[in-house]
């Protein structure tokens, strides 16, 4: 995988995970054209089209919300749709019947749930309940400096 | 100063902006807090800000000032801090910049931290924007941690490694310790990410390839576990035991089984198991398969297991799947070159999928469709394909009429076909139509020569309907221009000639000149067709009327050419049909289609015309007639003159015609003979060739033979093999004349001859008039 994207239906951005380097100038274009194509598509089409070598597989989650993902030429599509699910169980999970405001109140949690699955572009941890268990910990460590430090700051130091 | 506001209330905040400017007003106030923050040293804060920045940055704003407070959120014993700031660092840090290299020795410090939480932070950054400098100052410590028990790290630094190696491809060899029990993990996370390390250092490496093919034995068995286990709550989706896993084993079999008999046979069971067994109702099977399948087409496997995937991607391509359809057909294009046969099989399914509301789908089925066109199925996939053209979107148009015109040229059965279905794609798609087609489509009408007619009389009908497509337009003018005399002596022998006049033919083609419609190149092509009709109509007062006028275009181009075809109406009337001739003859090669017809004039003009017209004069007055006309003598082989040299071998239509032989000048010693052939396809050319033998015994030098002909005819010299007459009939010095005869009138000559003999020079004339009749005739 080369990049995942979430963004709204309005043309507006979630997420943006970068799996190889690129000038800020590329990524703006690579989002830019990734909004164009994806939200141009009528509803019932298949997930998948082809942008310059790579394969984009999208799909819209919570009404408003896609999900885009930049493949390479050996990566499985149908499997790559299968991450974005895997994804979003994660988000559901950790949320609790997760919607767009979750994610746009809490982006650096949506950040660090899915440093918990992904990295390089490849799959981490398989595991549903893993990855539950891992953040689960370290949001544990989180309120204990919290805790130790006397302030009231919630569950998230920010 | 009051605590900076927190992120949730700040992102509240802004998105309460109902424009673009008050989101930008906030966003500057909030960021000159924030800046005066950073100013302070303010520790407690930092987290808050950073992060609050973040947020920023996502909207599209810049935060470059926050850099380095990331770094400093990183050396923080905090791990609420270091959480912020790696994420901030692989958010606004990448390794273009110098200051990236700061994090260096932060996180080799937290790499060793006791907190696995904060040595997985680290591993994350690292693997995720880790520079090559980074990589190579902390490959020992990603190597040390690769030996750790704990499987939480473990699957980190196994795909940090992973991006060692995709940085740094010299440093793979020191992971290779490490590998040694890579696959007698228990934990899904770890054997996942040293699938996809093996597969890494399998790709890149001949040499690891060949040494990790004898675990092929151990992923079959995991892959078979995996397969035949019971119910794990853990892995399981949608009834299949950790697909992710399945899918990477897979992909790493097909790597190691390439080209390699063994290691095919020995996954031979496992795949034929896979593709019969796994659940197919929902996408995560299906993705199993599909892997399988690429697995099976790209390993050395045996062709029953072959036909199988071929099969399962038949059936995927009935499937109500969308995403199954597109994915099958992207698998059939990649196979179609090996397994050409197989893929025949499921021609018609992929011919259906061109009716496809899908445009992904509807332009692969396209891709593939022309890449199962053969001489078999030509005629029913031709017509499925131009319905697919009519019908489809823009997009495809030009892609379509490309590989139509492809197909057709490689499988055409018959001349007729090839031209109507030309005829078809012209009319339908004629705008989308690539540039360079134009030139190849005049190259294969020439080509058919049965099918001038045919072609000319259709074309212009096309013409008469719709003058707006510009490629259409173009091809058809070439052929008006070239075969126009067919068009109006109503010779088609393939459907029911039409009656058209001259004068109408003129009309389209100035209609043509005139339109609004009409792009430049068009232009040119129109006027250049009216111009080469000067020789094939009668009405050519019209004809120089018209040309006259575009003398003072405003397109320059079109000015050059009017002005230039003004000067061959003035000036070399009488080469206007050597002009045709000459384009008659070089049509049939390339180079005529890659200069565009003008550059043809100049070539012409510059060959013909560049000549010792004193040379002619000469003759003229030599031979005192006005009805002899001066000849053009090429005796400096320039390339025209060799390429009419060439255009006579090349020509290899011409037939001996049975014509005899004629001495034409016999006298001291000199003896010439002419020998004649026909020129195909032009019956009103004959080619003579003047064979010259000296039986005096001394050399014939500077050997020079000129000749003239009558107003009616044309001649053209060609250069002679050589200048030099060998003494004793030793050899002959041959030279072809061309004569263009139009009027079928008799044949004469006046022929000149100059030489040295024995040192003194030797001039002599005659009339050559003893042509026998069917050289003429």
């Amino acid at each position: 995988m080369r990049f995942l994207l979430l963004f709204s239906r309005q043309g507006k951005l979630r997420l943006q995970k970068w799996f190889t380097p690129l000038t800020d100038r590329e990524k703006k274009k690579v989002i830019r054209d990734m909004m164009m194509l994806v939200l141009a598509r009528p509803a019932r089409s298949c997930n998948f089209l082809q942008w310059r070598d790579l394969k984009i597989v999208y799909k819209r989650w919570y009404a408003s919300l896609y999900f885009c993902a930049g493949l390479e030429d050996h990566d499985n599509e149908l499997l790559a749709l299968e991450v974005l699910h895997r994804y979003v169980e994660l988000l559901d999970k950790y949320f609790g019947n997760v919607c767009e405001l979750d994610i746009i109140f809490n982006f650096e949690k949506a950040y660090f749930i899915l440093d918990e699955f992904l990295m390089e572009g490849e799959i981490l941890e398989t595991s549903k309940v893993a990855v539950g268990v891992s953040l689960e910990e370290a949001d544990t460590l989180q309120e204990g400096e919290a805790k130790e430090a006397w302030r009231p700051l919630s569950a998230g130091a920010c | 100063m009051p605590a900076p506001i927190r992120l949730r209330e700040l992102i509240r905040t802004i998105r309460t902006a109902r424009t673009q400017a008050e989101e930008r007003e906030m966003i500057q106030k909030e960021c000159a807090a924030i800046r005066s923050s950073f100013r302070e040293e303010d520790n407690t804060y930092r987290c808050r800000n950073v992060a609050k920045l973040l947020y920023m940055h996502m909207l599209g704003y810049p935060a470059h000032f926050g850099q380095l407070e990331c770094l400093k959120l990183i050396a923080s014993q905090k791990f609420t801090d270091k959480r912020i700031g790696y994420l901030g660092a692989m958010l606004l840090l990448d390794e273009r910049q110098d200051v990236h290299l700061l994090m260096t020795n932060c996180i080799k410090n937290d790499l060793n931290h006791s907190t696995q939480y904060v040595q997985g932070l680290a591993l994350c950054t690292l693997g995720c924007m880790g520079s090559s400098e980074m990589c190579r100052d902390l490959a020992g410590e990603v190597e040390k941690l690769l030996k750790t028990s704990n499987s939480y790290l473990r699957k980190k630094v196994t795909l940090c490694a992973v991006h060692v190696i995709r940085k740094v491809p010299e440093l793979m060899e020191m992971f290779l310790p490490a590998t040694k029990n890579l696959l007698s993990e228990k934990n899904h996370g770890v054997l996942h990410t040293s699938v996809v390390l093996l597969t890494e250092m399998c790709e890149r490496s001949p040499d690891m390839l060949a040494h990790f093919r004898k675990l092929v034995p151990q992923l079959v068995r995991i892959l078979k576990n995996l397969i035949m286990s019971g119910y794990s709550p853990e892995h399981d989706v949608s009834g299949i035991s950790d697909p992710f896993l399945q899918v990477r084993i897979l992909r790493l079999l097909r790597i190691l089984g390439k080209g390699d008999d063994d290691s095919s046979e020995a996954m031979n069971d496992i795949l034929a198991q896979v593709a019969t067994n796994t659940e197919t109702s929902k996408n995560v099977g299906n993705a199993i398969l599909y892997e399988t399948v690429l697995t099976i087409m790209d390993i050395k496997s045996e062709s029953g297991l072959r036909v199988l995937a071929i099969n399962i991607l038949g059936r995927f391509l009935l499937n109500n799947d969308k995403n199954i359809r597109y994915v099958a057909l992207t698998s059939l294009l990649k196979t179609v070159q090996t397994d050409h046969n197989a893929v025949q099989r499921h021609r018609s399914t992929i011919v259906d999928c061109l009716k496809d509301l899908d445009v992904s789908i509807k332009r692969r089925a396209m891709e593939l469709s022309f890449a199962l066109v053969n001489g078999n199925n030509i005629r029913g996939m031709m017509k499925e394909l131009l319905y697919f053209l009519d019908s489809c979107d823009p997009e495809f148009k030009a892609d379509c009429a490309s590989g139509v015109f492809l197909a057709a040229e490689k499988y055409a059965p018959s001349k007729r076909w090839h031209i109507d279905t030309i005829m078809r794609v012209l009319t339908t798609a004629g705008s989308y139509v690539r540039d360079d087609s134009v030139p190849n489509l005049i190259q294969l009408i020439t080509n058919s020569v049965e099918m001038h007619a045919y072609t000319v009389q259709r074309l212009y009908k096309a013409l008469l309907d719709d003058i707006s497509q510009q490629p259409l337009v173009q091809v058809a003018s070439w052929c008006i221009g070239e075969y126009g005399d067919l068009l109006v002596s109503g010779q088609c022998e393939e459907e029911e000639p039409i009656q058209v006049t001259e004068d109408e033919v003129l009309d389209v083609l100035e209609g043509l000149l005139v339109s609004n419609l009409s792009t430049p190149v068009t232009r040119g092509y129109a006027l250049t067709a009216i111009m080469k009709l000067s020789t094939r109509f009668t009405s050519v007062n019209r004809i120089k009327k018209v040309v006259s006028i575009y003398g003072s275009s405003i397109d320059v181009e079109l000015q050059q050419r009017a002005v230039e075809y003004n000067a061959l109406f003035k000036k070399y009337d009488h080469m206007r049909n050597g002009f045709h001739l000459s384009l008659l003859m070089i049509i049939n090669f390339r180079f005529f289609v890659v200069l565009s017809s003008f550059k043809m004039v100049q070539v012409c003009l510059s060959c013909l015309c560049v000549v010792p017209i004193l040379q002619a004069n000469d003759l003229l007055d030599l031979l005192g007639g006005n009805d002899v006309v001066p000849v053009i003598q090429n005796t400096v082989s320039t390339k025209p003159a060799s390429a009419g040299g060439e255009l006579l071998d090349l020509l290899g239509d011409l037939s001996l015609s049975g014509i005899p032989p004629m001495t034409a000048y016999n006298k001291n010693g000199l003896k010439i003979d002419f020998t004649f052939e026909r020129a195909n396809p032009n019956p009103n050319i004959a080619v003579i060739t003047i064979h010259a033998s000296n039986s005096t015994e001394a050399d014939m030098t500077d050997f020079v033979f000129q000749a003239a002909v009558p107003k009616t005819f044309q001649l053209q010299l060609l250069s002679p093999s050589s200048n030099v007459v060998p003494a004793l009939n030793q050899g002959t010095v041959t030279q072809v004349i061309r004569v263009l005869n139009p009027q079928k009138q008799q044949l004469r000559m006046r022929i000149k001859l100059t030489y040295t003999h024995k040192g003194s020079a030797v001039q002599d004339l005659a009339e050559v008039n003893n042509f026998p009749p069917q050289s003429w005739q």
